[in-house]
């Protein structure tokens, strides 16, 4: 792998890593108000 | 799995990326965003245009495993298809065909978004819900990807039901039920799918030829494939008017769907009577098909209209 190609696979590998994270963290929240929703409603 | 053993990355491209993990982005266009956009408005458009009342964050929850679903049906079609899309220009820049994601990364993708939005939909929102999106899911993929879309001409046409779910599914998150009504609208997103997608299919023939699949145009000619999308548009008048002659809509909705239906003929009969020749613009396609998904989005939009005002009492 180049420096260049090491470069791009360490950015991607970040990226991704943050959406990732993002996107559990978007979960986590989600299913905390569909909790709090569902035991309201109960 | 034809579509997969026979599909190898583009190997200029692929030499340099196989080892560098895909982009997020490469990820987001395997869900396919702009159809995903047609699918969350008119599941929205279900929702809120069905009678009663549903938790905000429920309401949400049920619109994102649409998205999700939707994002995953894509995935798992681009997955099956990737040797055919690397064939036509319109989709040979896919993230597959380029290499740019592997082929069993899309796979698992799809799989895990299809799985993941049948999951929550069940929990949170309703089963039935989850099940009528889960057939959607398999119908998109296994019928029409799998099955029917390299075996006939006919392809769009059972396919497109897949595309006619979301506002039921929307409906069912409401009510708990399947009534008339949402299989009113599903039945118009049905009528609307042939002469919309076949319009397209008209300009892009060489593509889908190139591709040895048998859409309405290689298959049964041009003449038959206009014809065809005449009498679809014939029938999706009526159709459309529908919901306010059994008195589900008001009249907000009934004239919008009249004017749009009627616009929409008005454009598919010189489609639908016409001859090309060499070099030709195909103007009249191209112009049938822009108007097509605007007509969706305001049809479907003057829906919601027509209950905001009837809830609000502006119109008693």
């Amino acid at each position: 792998m180049t420096p260049q190609e090491e470069e791009e696979f360490k950015r991607r590998r970040k990226a991704r890593n943050a959406v990732f994270g993002l996107v559990l963290l978007g979960l986590v929240v989600l299913f905390y108000a569909i909790t709090i929703v569902r035991i309201g409603a109960q | 799995m034809t579509a997969i053993s026979s599909t190898q990355p583009q190997a200029s491209q692929a030499s340099a990326v196989q080892s560098i993990p895909a982009d997020w982005r490469d990820f987001f266009a395997l869900t396919k965003p702009k159809v995903m956009r047609l699918v969350v408005f008119t599941a929205l458009c279900g929702l809120l245009a069905a009678p009663g009342s549903i938790h905000p964050v429920i309401g949400f929850t049920a619109i994102l495993c649409i998205a999700l679903a939707a994002g995953g049906a894509g995935a798992l079609n681009m997955w099956w298809e990737a040797d055919i899309d690397a064939k036509m220009k319109r989709t040979q820049g896919r993230p597959l065909p380029t290499g740019r994601i592997q082929p069993n990364d899309a796979r698992d993708f799809g799989l895990l978004l299809s799985g993941t939005s049948i999951m929550i939909m069940g929990l949170a929102v309703h089963w039935l819900a989850a099940s009528v999106l889960a057939f959607s899911i398999f119908f998109y993929v296994v019928i029409y990807t799998m099955w029917l879309k390299p075996r006939t001409p006919q392809n769009i046409v059972i396919g497109g039901a897949a595309g006619a779910f979301p506002p039921l599914i929307g409906w069912i998150c409401v009510t708990g039920e399947i009534t008339l009504m949402p299989v009113l609208l599903f039945a118009i997103i049905f009528m609307w799918t042939p002469p919309h997608f076949w319009a397209l299919a008209l300009w892009v023939k060489p593509d889908y030829a190139a591709a040895n699949i048998p859409m309405m145009p290689n298959a049964a000619g041009e003449i038959s494939t206009r014809r065809q999308s005449l009498v679809y548009s014939i029938l999706l008048l009526p159709l459309s008017v529908a919901p306010w002659f059994i008195g589900e809509a008001g009249a907000i909705y009934g004239i919008s769907a009249l004017v749009l239906s009627s616009i929409f003929l008005a454009l598919t009969v010189p489609v639908g009577l016409r001859t090309t020749g060499e070099n030709d613009t195909m103007k009249p396609e191209k112009k049938l098909f822009a108007f097509s998904i605007l007509y969706l989005f305001v049809l479907f939009g003057a829906l919601v209209l027509d209950r905001v005002i009837a809830h609000a009492g502006l119109l008693t």
